[in-house]
């Protein structure tokens, strides 16, 4: 269909246009590595690698090091994780399965609960948490994931639960089973595989949620990873070399979960319009 | 995930309309679904409705966290729209920062969709690649190395500096700082570009076959088959787009922090150092109040202009 030429053309663009996006990372890589006066030069690899940019950096703010703050960030994301997974997929299987009254009304209000800047919201829910005595803990980070993990995730699974045939929960209603039964023993197992993408959302955009983290968060002890690194960027004298290794370790897990789940990410964001 | 169904405009209406089918135990089955939704419910009620509400009692008061609010009318509204330099300044500042970055961002995912679309080797690759910066670009190490590389001696004026340019202090200058920004905002596209190749794929083959057969180049193509089918999905993202860049937070808090002069000083950011920096939670509420306004009104305008251009295939022959 397409000429020898126009697809040679074509992979020169991309080629080209996939080295532009890429490079910032790559200096990144290399900078890690590089003394404070190596930082600026046009060069991407450092003369001589200063490891000690990463064991230094990681124990920069002397009382904790960064094993701490990743402690704190998994030990959220944990919660966030699992609340929002399984909650998600029972609201799901309601929307998607079960006729009740005014479902259509509610799925409409889900749906424009999406577009509501998170603004208007925020000042009253802050001023909650901060009467029940939750600001600088986990729960008001935790908690909302348990309340059926966000429209979005409620969106993608009822999208894939409406592309399951409805002749197996048919046949094991027939059966005796009763809706609950459904869920717990035909549904979710099937739909395991958007679970998967609701998990690595979750996980990503919660560990990036820099927002939230920095409202309720306030003693370094509690502090997550971007909370740290910020802390570091705000110090006087800043050392760039180890705070740009602590940086590129900050987005390891989401990369290593990103390179090794890529067609959960790729699926979900076709499905759903997620913004990743 | 073979079984899900692709984004597309049915999707939505296809989930909203339910196809009802009569239950006998109507009381149960009432029930049942009301238990299965009941998380989202309470939390629909409890941290989204009833937040709704008190924001909106909240911004005709005043309020400072220690003390009861006192009702003071409009006044906040008032203040805001006659008195505030800084209301102008930041919502001047979005429009900007909104009215680059989405355009920018609709076309370059636009035009690597396309690329990516012809079913080459590699596709997999090349689209690891371009949706690599989506996944860390908002985070907050991203934005330290922003900050860093767009610093006075900083990467990118040492590479100028070799071509014998002389670069300017990207992020301490007002009139390059917002742009240093958008840069990284439109660096971020990859997940507009996935659901554009999502769009693409679902243009059936036919319509390109008989529009060669007919004689139409490829330019004609585009125009007349290209963006019209993918129009939905252009509007989806462009919604979406604005919506999401009108509460752009993080990279001005951490890279300018809103400075130099405010000319990075983004709305979300205004409202959330009103909120907690300054605990002037009534201001901040009816600050909110307009961003919703400003949102809601650019959406509906959005919906209003679709007519004109947003393309809907007839009922019957909806393309899957």
């Amino acid at each position: 269909m397409t000429t020898l030429r126009g697809k040679l053309s074509n992979h020169l663009f991309l080629t080209v246009f996939s080295l532009l996006m890429l490079y910032p990372v790559i200096w990144w890589v290399g900078a890690s590595l590089k003394k404070t006066v190596e930082l600026g030069l046009p060069t991407i690899w450092p003369s001589t690698p200063m490891w000690e940019n990463y064991s230094k950096g990681w124990h920069f703010s002397g009382d904790y090091t960064f094993a701490h703050f990743f402690g704190n960030t998994l030990l959220m994301e944990l919660g966030n994780v699992a609340g929002g997974v399984f909650t998600a997929a029972l609201v799901a299987y309601g929307f998607s399965r079960l006729q009740f009254k005014l479902r259509a009304f509610w799925f409409l209000i889900l749906l424009l609960t999406m577009m509501l800047p998170g603004q208007v919201t925020v000042v009253p829910q802050y001023i909650l948490f901060n009467k029940l005595g939750w600001v600088d803990s986990y729960v008001p980070l935790v908690l909302p994931h348990f309340f059926g993990g966000g429209a979005f995730f409620v969106f993608l699974l009822v999208q894939f639960i409406r592309g399951i045939p409805r002749d197996l929960d048919e046949a094991a209603k027939i059966d005796g089973t009763s809706v609950y039964g459904i869920f717990f023993r035909i549904i979710l197992p099937l739909i395991k595989p958007a679970l998967v993408t609701v998990a690595i959302f979750t996980f990503i955009w919660s560990w990036d949620d820099f927002f939230a983290q920095v409202l309720y968060i306030s003693s370094v002890d509690k502090f997550t990873v971007g909370l740290a690194l910020r802390m570091f960027i705000d110090q006087f004298d800043i050392q760039w070399g180890q705070l740009l290794a602590m940086s590129l370790l900050s987005i390891t897990p989401s990369v290593i979960i990103f390179l090794f789940a890529q067609k959960y990410f790729v699926e979900g964001i076709a499905t759903t319009g997620l913004k990743g | 995930m073979g079984t899900a169904e692709p984004l597309s405009q049915a999707g939505y209406a296809e989930a909203v309309k339910a196809p009802g089918r009569k239950r006998k135990n109507k009381g149960e089955t009432n029930l049942a679904g009301y238990l299965f939704i009941s998380p989202w419910l309470l939390g629909f009620f409890l941290l989204t409705l009833w937040p709704i509400a008190q924001s909106f009692y909240l911004s005709f008061t005043d309020y400072s966290l220690l003390e009861a609010p006192v009702w003071t009318g409009t006044s906040n509204y008032a203040n805001i729209f006659s008195n505030d330099a800084t209301f102008t300044k930041s919502l001047s500042v979005t429009f900007v920062f909104v009215l680059i970055s989405v355009p920018l961002k609709l076309f370059f995912s636009l035009m690597v969709a396309i690329a990516l679309s012809r079913n080459i080797r590699g596709m997999n690759l090349y689209r690891t690649a371009i949706y690599f910066p989506s996944l860390i670009g908002g985070s907050i190490a991203v934005a330290a190395l922003w900050r860093n590389m767009f610093g006075l001696d900083g990467y990118v004026n040492q590479v100028l500096a070799w071509f014998g340019i002389q670069g300017v202090g990207w992020i301490t200058n007002p009139d390059t700082s917002l742009g240093t920004l958008i840069l990284l905002n439109t660096w971020q596209f990859g997940s507009t570009m996935v659901i554009f190749l999502a769009g693409l794929k679902q243009i059936p083959q036919e319509l390109y076959e008989s529009a060669s057969v007919d004689g139409a180049g490829r330019f004609r193509k585009f125009v007349r088959i290209t963006l019209p089918m993918l129009s939905p999905v252009m509007f989806f993202n462009l919604v979406l787009g604005v919506i999401g860049s009108f509460q752009t937070f993080t990279s001005a808090f951490i890279i300018t922090k809103g400075g130099p002069i405010n000319s990075t000083y983004v709305y979300a950011l205004f409202l959330y150092d009103k909120a907690f920096k300054h605990y002037q939670m009534g201001y901040a509420s009816a600050l909110a109040w307009i961003l919703l306004g400003i949102v809601a009104a650019l959406t509906v305008l959005n919906f209003l202009a679709s007519r004109y251009w947003v393309f809907y295939e007839s009922d019957g022959g909806k393309a899957k």
